[in-house]
């Protein structure tokens, strides 16, 4: 591999992993705050592109319709949490995942009955349709650059969030000590809801920015739902820098193993996980 | 219900299971054939998150991987040997699951139901993007395994009738051993892992190997199903190996009650029962499956065993005899 394919590749992976964190990020925050094992998390990234879709088709410009497709999917979590998953706080696991699944079937036969089974294309906007030459055949679409800055801003707007502000103070004191956050008399139902649809925006949002690259089809959940659930592995629960890693890692594995292995590209991904499991089976960020 | 009656009802259901090519049509013979595999694979299942309280949503995959055995065991032109290749295809399943147990077994709760999905879609890749059993097109069983011994065959699964008493055989003696299993110490170690790890730990059990050996069992019982699945309907689809089939069989084991091998049985009917009833109303018979699933998680806690008993307890003024 020439110096300019492996920078491509790099690209790529950056690309690929930073964009997997929105969706894990949202995952695992609501894993590690609410413990609810969310199995519909791969739907909000399909709801996301189908959005994309509609909405491009409606006002022609994929900007527009990503600023107007953030605040539907987060009214749409806080929809989805106030009627259903508010329910699931005190049952086990196993009738999360149930109900979960339901969902999974529910949102796949929607989006079939509005939208059907086609494949569709999302056009990238004229301002980003540019590639940079990078040698004489080789280069790189702007699009995709676009996309690891906008992904990378918002990790970086999630760490102020987390961070420094009196939000992110309650969800960092939330994913430590639920029952402690009641006590202080810290409107838990709120906070929930806000986390749960701020999950949901994430997701949606990758898959309105994945939209143009990856095209929309059914199904499109399902691959992301389950490379996140490894991320939340990898990265530990509830550990959103722990995502942030376990993304990229994932994004250079999958990547590189498609160029380098093509037969086993598949299974990389979970080799991987095998091996951060021999090594530390509660993930590598685990807090304490 | 009290165990008189139980076991009355449980009488009726076997005979009805027996007398019922008699009667019906072999399409529907098949039908009955189908739910009494998948009530095997839910039988499996159940002894892990039923009586282990082991939530793995990757069953599936030691289900296809028995079944992509036998297909890979049978020659082009010709049949296996069914006393070679149902041991050798529950063994590869049994195998498959003490490795994948190895890793999985280390992790908890959430961890525990991420993981074993995620290693289940290993195998899936594996089949699906490998030429190894025909990429995602799958491969077809042409012969179906013969019964001879020493030239002596007891019967022939060519012909429909001794392969649906061949599958009620399997799925009583399935019943019958996992009914043993956890009359046995081992099942009473295991039932005490769900109760409380920790004590079984302090007690001196050490819980890994149990719930190893709880696991391989369960990959390999699961074999047993793929295996009949695979005969009965001649051919193999990375599908037999995705997480929708996981997840249905989880499906089949709750709607039935956990911890309860005749719930799960009534779980696996239930489930071919809907998905029948709603593909005859609709193609987006999916929507219908999805809505009755989360209606039952939100109104039905315990499943289709233990409504009739909620029931009662509230005609009967909430007194339960749970």
């Amino acid at each position: 591999m020439d110096f300019v394919s492996f920078l491509i590749q790099v690209l790529n992976s950056l690309q690929y992993g930073l964009l997997l964190f929105l969706v894990a990020s949202g995952l695992t925050l609501v894993f590690g705050i609410m413990g609810i094992i969310n199995l519909a998390h791969g739907s909000f990234y399909m709801v996301g592109a189908y959005l994309a879709f509609a909405l491009t088709s409606l006002t022609g410009n994929l900007m527009l319709s990503i600023a107007l497709g953030i605040p539907l999917a987060f009214v749409f979590g806080a929809l989805l949490e106030w009627a259903l998953f508010s329910h699931l706080y005190k049952r086990d696991h196993l009738e999360q995942v149930l109900l979960t699944y339901g969902l999974i079937l529910i949102f796949e036969e929607l989006r079939s009955l509005m939208v059907g089974d086609d494949v569709h294309g999302v056009t990238i906007p004229e301002l980003f349709s540019a590639s940079i030459p990078l040698s004489d055949n080789l280069s790189y679409p702007v699009y995709r650059l676009v996309i690891s800055v906008v992904c990378l801003a918002l990790a970086g707007g999630l760490y102020f969030l987390i961070q420094k502000t009196r939000l992110g103070m309650m969800i960092r004191a939330g994913s430590h000590d639920r029952d402690m956050v009641k006590a202080l008399g810290i409107d838990i139902n709120l906070l929930y809801r806000t986390v749960f649809a701020l999950g949901v925006a994430l997701a949606a949002l990758a898959g309105m920015l994945a939209a143009p690259i990856s095209s929309v089809y059914p199904g499109m959940g399902s691959s992301v739902l389950i490379i996140s659930f490894v991320i939340v592995v990898i990265g530990g629960v509830g550990s959103v820098w722990g995502a942030l890693v376990a993304a990229l890692v994932i994004g250079f594995a999958d990547t590189f193993g498609k160029v380098l292995l093509p037969d086993l590209a598949g299974l990389m991904v979970y080799l991987v996980m095998a091996v951060v499991l021999l090594w530390r089976p509660e993930g590598i960020f685990k807090k304490g | 219900m009290n165990s008189r009656t139980s076991t009355i009802f449980k009488l009726a259901v076997l005979a009805g299971v027996l007398a019922f090519p008699a009667f019906g049509s072999d399409f529907y013979a098949e039908m009955v054939a189908k739910v009494l595999i998948l009530a095997i694979f839910a039988m499996s299942l159940d002894l892990l998150v039923g009586f282990t309280g082991l939530v793995s949503f990757g069953h599936a995959a030691y289900f296809g991987i028995a079944a992509y055995a036998v297909a890979l065991m049978t020659p082009k032109y010709d049949p296996a040997n069914l006393w070679l290749a149902l041991p050798a295809s529950v063994l590869a399943a049994g195998l498959a699951a003490f490795v994948i147990g190895l890793f999985v077994l280390r992790t908890k709760g959430i961890y525990f139901i991420m993981v074993t999905l995620a290693f289940a879609q290993m195998a899936y890749y594996v089949f699906h993007d490998t030429p190894v059993g025909g990429g995602s097109d799958g491969i077809y069983l042409n012969f179906k395994p013969d019964a001879a011994i020493a030239g002596w065959a007891p019967f022939d699964l060519n012909e429909p009738l001794h392969l649906y008493y061949f599958v009620v055989a399997a799925m009583l003696a399935v019943y019958g051993l996992l009914k043993l299993v956890l009359r046995s110490p081992f099942g009473r170690v295991l039932v005490g892992i769900r109760s409380n790890e920790h004590r079984m730990l302090s007690l001196g059990y050490a819980t890994f190997r149990y719930k190893l050996a709880a696991f391989t069992l369960a990959g390999a019982l699961a074999g047993v199903a793929g295996f009949l699945y695979a005969v009965l309907f001649g051919f193999v689809t990375p599908e037999y190996l995705s997480w929708h089939k996981s997840g249905d069989v989880l499906l089949m084991v709750i709607l039935g009650g956990m911890g309860n091998l005749a719930g799960a049985i009534a779980g696996a009917v239930a489930l071919v029962g809907l998905q029948e009833i709603f593909t005859s109303v609709t193609k987006h018979w999916q929507l219908l499956m999805g809505l009755t699933i989360v209606a039952a998680v939100l109104f039905m806690p315990g499943g289709l065993t233990a409504t009739p008993a909620r029931i009662l307890a509230r005609i009967n003024g909430g007194k339960t005899n749970e």
